[in-house]
């Protein structure tokens, strides 16, 4: 399958004052149509910069230093700012964690869905409207009519990312980015848009690339995951394989840090706190804060191995010549939970 | 589990708290019920659990436990002393020298313009410590306690990571030797491989202080994994408190069961599995007059908020649980 959106080796860096920050630090993936691939990592872990470059929208003082983003045939990082008009909202469109800073406070909510189909599709003003009342029905807002003449301080936080959400599927776009789509709202309400986003995809056949630091959420969304720490994918995989045989320590930590319904251990902790990003350290940077680090990680970055078609971890425990080490206690017990679930209840 | 609780002592003793706030607008009373009819008892020793999503009171009510708010009705008891009724000197000071609060936001509860000895002592200094060599000393001491080092004392908080100045709070709230703690959502604002760090700590000074704690918080697997009992709340109200085992295998309350079914889990097959259920807060036959709900034990600890209409129908349901225990069982 060919997928419709590639990126290669990129390498994105902010000038600060203190100096040059190295965000995104090669990194390399795939996207398949109709497919769901989440981005996993900590805040710092240059999970949101990767995809802020892909749609162009870099802050000023960033920038692409290397890399290409393939998509449609064209490399996107050598795009100009005009370029990316074609694409943005079009092609590919982007929902935001906080709905209510993604919409204008002083318009009307219908008037900003109808905004995205005329500018976008050049959609007369009568059509516009009623493809908006459409979307907004499509996406669950009950009473339209009535709050499509409201303004976005009357919605809920659930209702605006449902508003969000219908301006970003207005256009008809290939690829939809969700920056942390539910992380500000609430547990039941966060349930009620996962399921609108897997419908949607379902509906449209996007493929969906997914932000978020929820481990729960991302067993429920992602087809396949690709795991971020300070600026590099240390490991990518299919949901069940990042979940079920995880084999890089970070997704070990990440994994066993956090506890489910189950858990009754220790709680396993990462010690200290993510690199500098400025002066990113020799070797993995996860290696000072891991305590399954080999010498060689301290002197040089592990390249990846691959585990199956679709597994790859970067970590330098996977080589031939390496000590064999167990995961932590607690995430062997929660897969070992998992797997009997499974056999008893079915996939 | 239940006979254990039930010879454990009460250390603070909720009755029907009620907290109202009134807003004017256009010249009209508005009433927002945050906390409404609020009852429970926290044992010795132990974690509870306040959960629910924001909003619903969870954390209004924590802070009406020590004051920080005058509850509109209701009784509070500390160790049997009455917390409600007039604010006095003297009721504040017994307030402040038993329960002590960890705060949400890092950022916001510390005070930039205080060096991190200043901010852990000022409770010290208070509470009549009144020599800086001995404050010093003891600040050390609890800095080491959290996790942080010597030399961190005096520094401001802006120099310290999330985590770090979480363990800061922790550090103030533990200082002045509280008898109980009140948690309001401690770890939300932290990130995922830090969260676990505080957790860790907050778990290993319970033991070691023998700590009472009321966790409120709204992520579920963390109060679960924390908590010896929970309550959940919804729209000002307390509608189900129970162990917390048997609150999350035999949900009783509809609130509860959706909110459960909705907590995300780290295991593709269960999510690929799961079934939301939805709740509508309108099947309820709730009113103010004869109506009126109120506490049921359907289990041994396991309360449900309703009115009697509605029991009958938990009463059923309880039996139906029972019968599939003794079938289990057999």
């Amino acid at each position: 399958m060919e997928p419709i959106l590639q990126v290669k080796d990129l390498v994105v860096s902010f000038r600060a004052y203190a100096g040059k920050v190295q965000a995104v630090r090669g990194v390399s993936f795939d996207l398949f149509k109709g497919e769901t691939l989440a981005i996993v990592g900590e805040s710092g872990s240059g999970k949101s910069v990767t995809t802020k470059a892909v749609l162009g929208i870099l802050p000023k003082n960033g920038m692409i230093e290397n890399g290409e983003i393939w998509y449609q045939g064209e490399d996107m990082a050598k795009y100009e700012e005009k370029d990316f008009y074609k694409i943005r909202g079009k092609k590919i469109s982007l929902v935001f964690q906080d709905p209510l800073s993604a919409l204008n406070p002083i318009m009307k909510i219908g008037k900003q869905i109808m905004e995205a189909l005329i500018l976008s599709l050049k959609m007369p003003k009568a059509e516009a409207k009623k493809k908006a009342l459409d979307l907004m029905k499509a996406v669950g807002i009950p009473e339209a009519e009535v709050r499509f003449e409201q303004y976005p301080f009357q919605f809920s936080g659930g209702m605006r990312q449902r508003i969000v959400i219908a301006i970003a599927l207005a256009s008809d776009p290939e690829i939809l980015v969700c920056d942390e789509p539910t992380t500000a709202l609430d547990v039941t309400i966060q349930a009620q848009i996962l399921d609108l986003i897997n419908e949607m995809k379902a509906k449209a056949n996007v493929s969906v690339i997914f932000i978020t630091h929820d481990m729960g959420v991302v067993a429920n969304m992602a087809d396949r995951i690709c795991v971020m720490y300070a600026g590099k994918i240390v490991e990518t995989g299919t949901v069940d394989e990042i979940f079920y045989e995880p084999a890089h320590p970070y997704t070990w930590a990440l994994l066993s840090s956090m506890p489910d319904l189950d858990t009754k251990e220790k709680l396993f902790a990462i010690p200290g706190a993510p690199p500098n990003m400025i002066a990113p350290p020799k070797g993995d940077a996860f290696a000072a804060r891991n305590k399954y680090a080999l010498a060689i990680d301290f002197e040089e970055d592990p390249p990846y191995f691959q585990l199956s078609d679709t597994h790859f971890a970067a970590t330098w425990l996977l080589h031939p010549d390496a000590p064999k080490v167990e995961m932590p206690e607690i995430l062997k017990n929660r897969i070992k939970r998992m797997k009997e679930e499974e056999a008893k209840y079915g996939k | 589990m239940a006979s254990e609780i039930n010879n454990k002592e009460v250390v603070l003793e909720v009755k029907n708290l009620v907290m109202h706030f009134s807003s004017k607008k256009r010249g009209r009373t508005h009433r927002v019920k945050a906390v409404d009819d609020v009852s429970f008892n926290i044992y010795r020793g132990e974690t509870f659990g306040l959960v629910g999503e924001s909003g619903c009171g969870k954390t209004t009510t924590g802070r009406t436990l020590i004051r920080l708010y005058n509850p509109t009705g209701g009784e509070i008891y500390f160790e049997g002393k009455p917390l409600h009724g007039k604010m006095t000197n003297e009721l504040r000071k017994y307030i402040t020298s038993n329960i002590a609060m960890i705060f949400q936001d890092p950022i916001a509860s510390l005070n930039p313009r205080m060096t991190v000895q200043e901010i852990i002592g000022e409770g010290l200094k208070i509470r009549g410590v009144k020599d800086p060599e001995e404050r010093r000393k003891i600040v050390v001491d609890m800095l080491k306690k959290v996790g942080l080092m010597e030399e961190h004392a005096t520094r401001y908080p802006h120099e310290f990571s999330g985590g770090q100045r979480q363990r800061i709070g922790i550090a103030r709230a533990l200082v002045t030797n509280p008898k109980m703690i009140i948690a309001d959502e401690p770890v939300s604002a932290l990130d995922v491989s830090v969260q676990a760090q505080v957790i860790n700590l907050l778990n290993d000074l319970q033991e070691e202080y023998g700590l009472t704690i009321l966790f409120i918080a709204h992520n579920l697997s963390v109060v679960k994994y924390f908590s010896d009992r929970i309550g959940i709340m919804y729209f000002g109200k307390l509608v189900e408190l129970a162990d917390c085992d048997e609150l999350f295998k035999y949900p009783l309350h509809p609130y509860t069961k959706s909110l459960l079914s909705a907590i995300p889990q780290p295991d593709p097959n269960h999510e690929r599995r799961r079934k939301r259920i939805s709740y509508n807060s309108k099947i309820h036959k709730y009113d103010e007059g004869e109506n009126k709900p109120h506490y049921f034990e359907v289990r041994p600890n396991h309360f449900v908020y309703c009115s009697d209409a509605e029991y009958p129908a938990y009463q059923a349901e309880v039996a139906e649980i029972e019968a599939s225990l003794k079938g289990e069982q057999a």
